[in-house]
């Protein structure tokens, strides 16, 4: 069914279609209204036997997540950035676990500076943490997605983290197609756990592991994550014949048959790279793009086979590693090893910064003519940062950074309008 | 109260057993086929009271539930000496998450098993957390704490021992004043643990309003077995909190472990009780009231105390707060008139 | 399930960890004896039955008492109960009041006609007792268990001896007292009533006798030179008792002046204040230094007998007495002051103790009289074999239990004498003493005091002064027992191990050690109420 809705709302829709049976969050934007949305539903009666649950903290939600997915309930949670910190070492201990808790991160920035906007420094933080990570390029995929993730968690019993651009399709109203409960039951049979709290079988679960074991637990995760290869197409597969769309995959190529030029991308941006692209290609550039939607498990064979016939990739990326730069460009890399394609890393919207189609335009020209440095931060204000860094250098208590560069940014603006 | 000092059963309800008292008034530790829900083969210290309290509690808890429970537990000794892969000492199910999460992760059980309860799949099976007094005063008191609030089926058990034992007894909130720890050594003008800090987290505890909070030693089996069956009596937040001597941090000998807390009981240092609502409904009292220095003495954590010149002062200061408690936890027999 | 690897496990699997490699000392049972059973002359196992009558099995509890002793209701009532003397739990608060439920055991026993053993084969020997006291029923008793015939010679009319005809029946039924022997003579006892021995070897041969057991106690009253006057009357305690079992009773006037201070003074005087008189005891000493037993004297004041302290009779007129004042020397004895004093005086009953007639022992080649008493070895042998002794009539402290007991140890010698070997006894387990018990597991109780008859009665009549325990009584006190040195079943070592290394074994089969779990830490042996466990090195 055709409906015109907030992102959050289509995904907390598609989570009570899953049948829930624990859901336990802890408010941040931009999560809040997904689990709003859950939270009068479960209230209202809609979502029947199902508990939902106020908790004190995030690492509480995870931890009640923890509680109830070893118990054999399927459970499900919602969090982003600061939150998504905050319950780490539960994050961690879920995934040792093989707890298929299915978990939405509405991305966002990490603090501090304290910010509330988009950007994937969040979920990116815990890219070794054991979850697997799809990201959705629209509502509607956050929606499919979110149904997929269930499956999959359970099938592979690992956590799954659903990653959606926080306000940018959260808050976003779009018209989505909403399946009926039918078609869910009919693809997500109920929860069946590979290990249970269970007073007639009952075993111990979250042993002490020592030196002659832990490698080997650490292994077997590792490929629990490989096998999550094959089996995150397939289950997109099977989406699509119970659901008559393309949802989901490891990778997504646009224009890719005959690109010389590949930009690869994760999530909402994907929409405005494709835009550009289509432009460029207008005017007969040879440019392609490759989405990503696993960034955990990393598919580094579908990302090389995508990328055989390209002559340079350029990485657009919302998270940034201090310290060496992209983090997906890094992974790509691994998948290209060997092949001779020059690689190029863009920085854009950190913390919510928009990435302008012009913008993108410009650096795309740059690197079809191999001049882009090898890390750009896209649309940095050079001047503002020049001048924080001159003040540095004169002047040893030179006040806080965020503060500073907020003055520049007052005073820059208001010598532009003068 | 259902356990009886009863009449004369030559040592009445003070011994684990008693054949002469009615099978039903015997103990669950008596019992032949207890479950040993900690069984053999443990890595605990010789004369652990915290291996020794969490098999009384989870038995009893076994028992009430007639085996339909499960387990969570905190980082600490009891997890580290009970579960080192391959062996596991529970007979219960039983699972251990992270240092500090125990009352959450029980909250999830018991949202799981009451929706599993609900849709017809499984009976009533309760949940029980338990952590050391790390785990549940200081780390993971914030989920405690939202437990207690939000009044979810668990019941709570901490066993305490005064210290972050299982890292090498470091100082917890739990700690006594002037005991010493790796970190609050007997050095400086205050030697060991400083007074007033510290907090009682049964009180704490009583300030939730929760239906049932409890404290109880090891060296008093009835009354802890009593206690947990009270406790699975009740729905909602339910906390016990028990005192158990750890030989190696507290330095005594591992034979003085029931000792130890038969003597923290009768100076009045730890008061036993029972609370309701937020209420104190019960005060166990104290049957040979001695002073507190009977405590202290025998432990090499209070050695400092009774150098060639006894601190005297800080022995007092001891003895305010067991007067204290016997005040305020009313722990005295009232003189019959 | 199917569990991932490592991180989950199967229940109860730690089982394959050893942890018993870790000890260095190790947990043992042991059975030590407790002081009332050391203590008690006829070797009684008082814990052992105190056991069964704790848990309400009183027939069981007599049967287990009555191995060693046949008689307790007797026991009841006149043994002296040292036993509750070395009771480790006066430490606590009072001594368990063991006579009092032996005394309730023997009473049920007689009301409930519970029997005796009856012995399992016959011996075919016979043993031969001369003499139907406490000491000479014990013995033939004891031997009729083990299979042995026998046949009792008493001179006097009836059994009981100086049960009969010295202790009062104010203090002894005579229902009890018959009960009790009849008991005995029930497992197929002959009894030869009015069969005065006089020449042992002569009996022995008649008789064809394979053994005998001497046991015909002292009878013969002490008598000290006291100048009286012809008309003066001084008799002798023994014989004053004697006579109050016959038709006849001793005609002693209102004045009566009892001398000496043992238990038999105040017997002959209670007995004299029953009949009409006013008793006075003189005794050269204090009253701390008295012989008898502090609560017969009091009971004895109590009922308005007098006593005259630190005064000896001087002399003996025909209707007073004089009596001259004594003060004690450094070493506490008693000297005489010169200060003099008269009494008025019906008659003298002189209560100094008594000697043994030994006349039936003339001419037995090898026996030994010394200081008019028959000399045993450590068997109750006499020098002449085959001839055992025991009772008043030997060296010892004289009173009842002592002679069971003598009664019970002569019948096992006689036994191994007459299979031609010698009895061995089996060694003594040390004895469990106040500091090995873990006292703060005992319910704190106070002795139950035995009702007392009124004093009005006590003063009138030949009633039993002091009652028995009822039921429920007698288990409280049965209750009391701390059970030294012997395991009672508490559980206490199966509930306080921290590794779950101590098996039980079930009701009434004790417990045992799982030493592949033991740690050694010792807590089951701290926590042991009664100090039933030991902790003793490993030998590696
Ligand atoms: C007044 C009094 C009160 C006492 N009160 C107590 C008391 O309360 N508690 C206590 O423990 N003790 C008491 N005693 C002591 C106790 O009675 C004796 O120690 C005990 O009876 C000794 O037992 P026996 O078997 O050796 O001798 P006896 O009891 O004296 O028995 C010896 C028997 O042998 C018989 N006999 C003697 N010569 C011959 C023979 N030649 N042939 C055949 N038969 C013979 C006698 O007739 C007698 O029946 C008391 C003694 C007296 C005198
Ligand atoms: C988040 C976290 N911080 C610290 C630790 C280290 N740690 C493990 S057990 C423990 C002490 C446990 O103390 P307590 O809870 O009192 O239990 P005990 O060992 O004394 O029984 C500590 C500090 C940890 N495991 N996790
Ligand atoms: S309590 Fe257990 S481990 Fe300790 S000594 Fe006794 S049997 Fe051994
Ligand atoms: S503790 Fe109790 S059960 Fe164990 S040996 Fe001692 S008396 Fe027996
Ligand atoms: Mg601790």
């Amino acid at each position: 069914m055709l409906k015109q809705i907030e992102g959050s709302h289509a995904v907390a829709e598609a989570v009570a279609l899953c049948r829930p049976e624990v859901i336990c969050a802890y408010p941040i934007s931009p999560q809040t209204h997904i689990v709003e949305g859950i939270g009068e539903m479960v209230k209202a009666g809609e979502v029947q036997n199902c508990e939902f649950i106020n908790v004190e903290s995030e690492f509480a939600a995870m931890s009640v997540a923890i509680g109830s997915s070893a118990a054999g309930a399927r459970t499900y949670t919602a969090t982003a950035s600061q939150g998504l910190l905050f319950m780490v070492e539960a994050v961690y201990n879920a995934s040792g676990l093989g707890l298929p808790i299915v978990m939405t991160v509405a991305n966002r920035a990490i603090g501090a500076p304290i910010n509330i906007w988009n950007d994937h420094s969040d979920s990116i933080s815990q890219r070794d943490s054991g979850w697997l990570q799809l990201f959705a390029e629209t509502n509607q995929e956050a929606l499919d997605l979110h149904i997929q993730a269930f499956k999959l968690a359970e099938e592979l019993s690992l956590p799954v983290m659903v990653c959606m651009d926080g306000f940018i399709l959260t808050h976003a109203y779009e018209r989505v197609d909403i399946p009926t409960q039918e078609q869910v039951d009919a693809f997500l049979p109920p929860y069946e756990p590979r290990q249970v709290l269970d007073p007639a079988d009952p075993v111990s679960i979250g042993a002490m592991v020592g030196p002659e074991a832990f490698a080997e637990v650490r292994y077997l995760e590792h490929e629990k994550q490989l096998r999550a290869l094959g089996l995150i197409p397939k289950i997109a597969e099977e989406f699509k014949a119970g659901f008559g769309r393309d949802s989901g995959g490891l990778v997504r190529g646009y224009c890719l048959e005959d690109a010389e030029t590949v930009v690869i991308a994760m999530g909402s941006v994907l929409g405005t790279i494709k835009d550009t692209v289509d432009e460029m290609r207008e005017q007969g550039v040879k440019i392609g793009v490759l989405g990503i939607i696993s960034f955990r498990p990393f598919p580094l064979e579908a990302v090389r086979e995508a990328l055989k016939g390209a002559k340079r990739i350029v990485v657009v990326e919302k998270a940034f590693s201090v310290g060496i730069g992209g983090v997906v460009a890094t992974d790509v890399r691994t998948a290209m090893d060997g092949l001779s394609v020059k690689d190029y890393t863009v920085i854009a919207g950190l913390g919510g910064r928009p990435i302008l189609k012009k913008s993108l335009r410009a650096i795309f020209d740059k690197a079809l003519g191999d001049e882009l440095p090898p890390l750009t931060f896209l649309d940095l204000d050079w001047n503002i940062v020049n001048k924080q860094l001159e003040r540095e250098r004169q002047k040893r208590r030179s006040g806080p950074v965020a503060e500073n560069i907020l003055r520049d940014v007052g005073s820059s603006h208001v010598a532009q309008h003068s | 109260m259902s356990f009886q000092p009863v009449k004369f059963y030559q040592t009445g309800t003070f011994t684990v057993g008693n054949r002469l008292l009615a099978p039903d008034q015997r103990s669950v530790q008596a019992n032949m086929e207890r479950t040993n829900s900690l069984n053999s083969g443990h890595r605990a210290c010789q004369g652990c009271g915290e291996a020794l309290g969490a098999r009384y509690a989870i038995d009893a808890a076994m028992h009430a539930t007639d085996k339909q429970m499960v387990a969570v537990n905190a980082t600490g000794c009891l997890e580290v000496f009970s579960t080192p892969y391959p062996e596991t000492s529970w007979q219960v199910p039983w699972i251990h998450s992270l240092f500090g999460n125990a009352a959450a992760v029980a909250t999830g059980v018991s949202a799981a098993l009451k929706v599993k309860r609900q849709k017809g799949v499984s009976g009533d099976v309760r949940v029980v957390a338990q952590g050391g007094d790390g785990g549940t005063t200081d780390i993971g008191f914030g989920c405690l704490s939202g437990m207690f609030e939000r009044n979810d089926d668990v019941l709570y058990i901490c066993y305490d021992n005064g210290g972050y034992m299982n890292t090498g007894i470091q100082r917890s909130s739990a700690t006594p004043p002037a005991a010493r720890t790796a970190t609050t050594m007997p050095v400086g003008p205050e030697p060991g643990n400083p007074f007033g800090q510290g907090k009682f987290v049964p009180a704490i505890a009583m300030a939730h309003e929760i239906p049932y909070v409890a404290t109880a030693t090891v060296a008093d089996l009835r009354d802890l077995e009593y206690k947990v069956r009270k406790a699975m009596t009740f729905r909602g937040a339910r906390y016990i909190h028990i005192l158990v001597p750890c030989p190696l941090g507290w330095g005594t000998a591992s034979d003085e472990t029931l000792r130890m807390s038969r003597l923290a009981k009768e100076t009045g240092l730890f008061p036993v009780f029972e609370a309701e609502r937020g209420e104190l409904t019960h005060s166990t009292k104290i049957r040979r009231l001695l002073p507190v220095e009977e405590y202290l003495r025998p432990q090499k954590r209070f050695a400092h105390l009774f150098g060639k010149t006894p601190a005297v002062d800080t022995i007092a200061r001891l003895q305010a707060i067991a007067d204290k408690n016997i005040r305020k936890y009313d722990l005295l027999e009232k003189e019959a008139n | 399930m199917n569990k991932p690897f490592a991180i989950t496990l199967d229940p109860g699997s730690s089982l394959a960890n050893r942890t018993g490699t870790w000890r260095t000392e190790r947990p043992v049972y042991v059975n030590r004896l407790p002081p009332c059973n050391n203590q008690c002359p006829a070797g009684e196992d008082i814990q052992g039955w105190l056991f069964h009558a704790e848990s309400g099995n009183y027939e069981k509890a007599w049967q287990h008492l009555t191995k060693d002793n046949p008689f307790p209701a007797i026991m009841g009532r006149v043994c002296y109960h040292t036993c509750e003397g070395a009771c480790n739990r006066a430490n606590l608060d009072s001594a368990v009041g063991i006579n009092s439920v032996e005394r309730f055991l023997g009473d049920e026993a007689i009301k409930r006609k519970w029997k005796l053993v009856q012995p399992a084969a016959e011996s075919g020997k016979h043993v031969l007792i001369v003499g139907g006291g406490p000491s000479g029923m014990s013995a033939a008793y004891h031997l009729r268990r083990l299979g042995h015939r026998v046949t009792v010679y008493e001179a006097g009319p009836m059994l009981g001896g100086m049960m009969r005809f010295g202790i009062p029946k104010y203090r002894l039924p005579r229902e009890v007292l018959d009960a009790e022997m009849q008991r005995v003579v029930e497992m197929g006892v002959e009894v030869k009533l009015n069969a005065k021995v006089d020449n042992i070897q002569e009996t022995m041969k008649a008789g064809n006798f394979d053994a005998a057991f001497l046991a015909v106690g002292a009878h013969i009253g002490k008598r000290t030179n006291i100048p009286a006057g012809a008309v003066s009357k001084i008799v002798d305690a023994v014989s004053v008792l004697r006579s109050m079992e016959g038709e006849e009773k001793p005609m002693l006037g209102r004045r009566v002046v009892v001398y000496g201070g043992g238990n038999t003074a105040i017997d002959v005087a209670r007995t004299a204040k029953r009949m009409g008189a006013e008793p006075i005891i003189v005794y050269r000493r204090t009253r701390d230094k008295m012989p008898a037993h502090d609560f017969e004297v009091e009971e004895a004041m109590q009922e308005g007998v007098m006593i005259k302290w630190l005064s000896t009779i001087k002399k003996a007129g025909d209707a007073s007495i004089t009596v001259e004042k004594m003060e004690l020397d450094a070493n506490g004895f008693p000297q005489p002051t010169g200060e003099i004093e008269t009494l008025e005086a019906d008659s003298v009953v002189l209560a100094l103790g008594q000697d043994v007639d030994l006349g039936l022992l003339e001419g037995v080649p090898g026996l030994e009289v010394t200081d008019g008493v028959v000399k045993v070895d450590a068997n109750m042998m006499t020098g002449h074999a085959g001839i055992f002794a025991g009772g008043d009539m030997v060296p010892t402290e004289r009173n009842i239990t002592v002679g069971v007991g003598h009664g019970k140890k002569a019948a096992k010698n006689i036994d191994a004498w007459l299979r031609g070997i010698t009895y061995v006894a089996p060694p003594k387990p040390p004895v469990a003493t106040f500091e090995r018990l873990n006292t703060w597991y005992y319910s704190d109780a106070p002795k139950t005091v035995r009702p007392m008859l009124d004093i009005i009665r006590r003063q009138s009549t030949f009633e039993e002064v002091q009652g028995g325990l009822d039921e429920t009584n007698a288990l409280f006190e049965a209750r009391r027992c701390l059970s030294c040195g012997n395991c009672f079943e508490c559980d206490n070592c199966y509930g306080v191990c921290p590794d779950n290394a101590v098996i039980k074994l079930g009701p009434g089969k004790g417990f045992q050690f799982n030493y592949d779990y033991c740690k050694g830490c010792g807590l089951c042996v701290s926590e042991c109420p009664c100090g039933a466990i030991n902790m003793v090195p490993e030998n590696n």
